[in-house]
């Protein structure tokens, strides 16, 4: 039912996540925001089951931070993203294992861009675009197919147009409206919401 | 927050906690979620022991049929509620109180198992308390609903079913939260719960402005649970209605379903 995306370029990483808020078959909430900050380079989008995903975004949240207040500088992205793995991994065979997915973006003053992908498994992969959800089925083959590394912010935004129109085309759940944020070495930028509006 | 640290940690009384098993085993420790410490006897809330393949065998009745309500307007927020409880298809009664007052300007609704939303926003409402004597100021909605959610998470998957939305006015204004047993808790302008929740979501959103007066809005939310006890087999009774506003909540009206149709009917001829 939900639904991330993430791109990355030669120098930026552009993230969306649909807003819906739903329980059972309603829609709670047109204009929820399922992107965490956890520094001012980094974003942890979170999907899964109610209540987890709040309850792990913010433990990992908070621990980025507290790392940062102790040791006066912040954790890396890929540093960042192998520490949510490890407590995703340390909790999936205890009685209380979180069911979220997740997708980290990050921009490393080192390394540049970063996007990594974790599943509720506890999978890590850094890759140049991932999505999670049931809309991942319909878009991945359209990023495989009009990926290139060196695209640029412009393309970018329109690769991801095309994502969006074609879960609207297919996608039997209505999304009506994605929250779209891009992070660059300039940090995180919000950019406009895309709606889609039906062909 | 656990219910046991909750309550071992804020009340002199039970300074002294003995590791005394209790009668039936406490369904958190052996959830392994670290609550190795007993409570004193008195304080035996019997949650039962969890084993394997347990879920079958709950025969708790739970008011998820209901319908209930509550939406944001200029004035404040409006809080409406129906009555009925229902066991199987046996209406157990149509007089039903079920919207809860927390503290004299935050309320809390009823929807799923009624001890379970009775006893919870209690605990809520202590908690509430505490916080105000602490930091001689009000607790914002925010932070009370994130107390609740907080505390009820620890219980997820233990069985707990409640639906509720806390509603109440602090200094950002009107503030609404649905929080619920299964951990999500979210900020909205607009929410109905339970079994008539559709019917309800219905006439709502066709009739919501931000610029109501307040006639209209409690009008709005009066009309929109009497359709839905109307479509809705499991609400029913009367309709409870309160509006929060700057200096806190009142009960506006009580009104019963079948009355508001005849006057609904006669306003239609």
């Amino acid at each position: 039912m939900e639904y991330l995306i993430g791109i990355q370029g030669p120098d930026f990483v552009l993230v969306a996540a649909d807003n819906v808020a739903a329980s059972s078959i309603i829609q709670m909430k047109h204009d929820y925001d399922k992107m965490f900050k956890l520094s001012e380079k980094i974003l942890l989008l979170c999907v899964g089951e109610a209540g987890d995903t709040v309850q792990f975004a913010e433990y990992i949240q908070k621990n980025v931070q507290l790392y940062k207040m102790r040791n006066g500088y912040e954790l890396s992205p890929a540093a960042a993203a192998n520490f949510t793995r490890k407590n995703l991994a340390d909790y999936l065979r205890s009685r209380t294992p979180y069911h979220v997915n997740l997708l980290l973006a990050g921009y490393d003053e080192t390394d540049g861009p970063g996007l990594y992908y974790m599943d509720h498994l506890s999978a890590l992969a850094k890759a140049p675009f991932a999505a999670h959800g049931y809309g991942a089925f319909l878009t991945l083959s359209i990023l495989d197919r009009y990926y290139r590394p060196d695209l640029t912010r412009e393309e970018a935004v329109d690769l991801l147009k095309k994502c969006l129109e074609e879960l609207n085309k297919r996608f039997i759940l209505n999304l009506p409206s994605f929250t779209v944020r891009l992070i660059d070495k300039d940090g995180i930028h919000d950019m406009e919401k895309l709606p889609v509006v039906p062909k | 927050m656990a219910l046991s640290s909750v309550l071992r940690s804020e009340s002199a009384d039970f300074a002294d906690s003995f590791n005394q098993p209790f009668a039936h085993g406490c369904g958190l420790k052996q959830a392994g979620l670290g609550f190795g410490e007993a409570v004193d006897d008195s304080l035996n809330f019997a949650v039962k022991p969890l084993g394997e393949g347990d879920e079958p065998e709950r025969k708790i009745e739970f008011l998820h049929g209901t319908t209930t309500l509550a939406f944001k307007f200029q004035h404040g927020v409006i809080v409406a509620v129906d009555s009925r409880a229902t066991a199987g298809s046996y209406i157990a009664s149509q007089t039903v109180k079920k919207v809860i007052e927390i503290n004299p300007y935050l309320l809390g609704t009823m929807a799923g198992g009624a001890a379970d939303c009775s006893f919870w926003e209690r605990l809520l409402a202590r908690q509430c308390r505490i916080y105000e004597l602490r930091n001689k100021e009000r607790i914002s909605v925010a932070a009370a609903s994130k107390l609740l959610a907080n505390m009820v998470y620890q219980y997820k998957g233990m069985g707990l079913s409640m639906g509720t939305m806390v509603c109440g006015w602090d200094k950002r204004g009107p503030g609404l939260y649905y929080v619920d047993s299964e951990g999500n808790r979210v900020c909205g302008d607009l929410f109905a719960v339970g079994s008539g929740s559709m019917y309800a979501y219905g006439v709502v959103d066709s009739g919501l402005r931000h610029d109501l007066t307040v006639e209209e809005a409690c009008d709005l939310g009066r009309r929109a649970i009497y359709q839905a006890t109307y479509r809705d087999a499991y609400s029913g009774g009367q309709v409870n209605l309160y509006r929060v506003h700057s200096d806190g909540w009142e009960r506006v009206s009580q009104e019963d379903v079948l009355q508001l149709h005849i006057k609904y009917e006669s306003e239609k001829a």
